[in-house]
């Protein structure tokens, strides 16, 4: 297991009830986490409509995760 | 030079433009998106910007970096709102200068696109009868000339 920082934006957040967490996980990539968090909290949006960055920089979903990661998945953005 | 400020507090539009006023630009291009007073037929009384901070600020520092590469401009610059505001207010502001027009108007388009595409801003719109949504995404569809969101020049009040 290795530990994971979240932090959670827009709809993500309003269906996680929280900005933002640590957790414990198993999941290998940054796609798995999403599943993971998902089934846990019944987000709505599919990973296929969002990018994801691990500490502060986009990266590929099957970005491998590695203890100590921040994670923030991205929704469709709406800036502007 | 280049410079992408993301700002909870309204910034004059002098402190903005000062760093474009270069002897090497004959002329300078502005964009301001403003918050509207609707959207989809939705009387809106407010908005509240989220970004996340470290990714808005390194994507739009690379936005204004793919601008300078692309056009032939002296400088670029631009602010992003965070927080609460209220119609009328600035939200987005974007400034070129460069030796020549096109490449000020070109640059300053390509900017604000790239800004309505890429960096990790949310907005929530409140509006008049009490409720607020998260705006959905309005470039799912390969559909990037910003209809039916905030903050656009152009659009026509119902």
């Amino acid at each position: 297991m290795i530990r994971i920082d979240l932090e959670y934006f827009a709809q993500l957040r309003d269906e996680a009830g929280r900005p933002g967490e640590r957790r414990e996980t198993g999941a290998p990539t940054a796609a798995a986490l999403y599943q993971e968090l998902a089934a846990a909290y019944g987000f709505s949006l599919p990973a296929g409509r969002m990018r994801v960055a691990i500490n502060a920089a986009f990266q590929p979903w099957d970005h491998p995760l590695k203890d100590g990661d921040t994670v923030v998945f991205i929704p469709p953005v709406t800036g502007g | 030079m280049s410079s992408f400020l993301i700002s909870a507090e309204p910034v004059s539009l002098d402190t903005l433009r000062a760093p474009l006023l270069l002897s090497s630009a004959g002329g300078y291009c502005s964009f301001e998106g403003w918050v509207r007073e609707t959207n989809d037929g939705r009387a809106v009384s407010g908005l509240d910007y989220v970004s996340y901070l470290p990714l808005a600020q390194s994507e739009g520092e690379r936005i204004l970096a793919e601008a300078h590469a692309r056009f032939a401009v002296s400088a670029v610059a631009a602010l992003h709102r965070t927080g609460y505001l209220a119609i009328g207010d600035l939200a987005v502001w974007i400034g070129v200068s460069a030796p020549h027009r096109d490449a000020a108007f070109r640059a300053c388009r390509f900017i604000i696109d790239e800004i309505k595409k890429r960096l990790p801003v949310w907005k929530k719109e409140h509006y008049l009868d009490g409720e607020a949504e998260w705006v959905a995404c309005h470039h799912d569809h390969d559909h990037h000339d910003g209809h039916g969101d905030h903050g656009d020049e152009g659009m026509s009040r119902p």
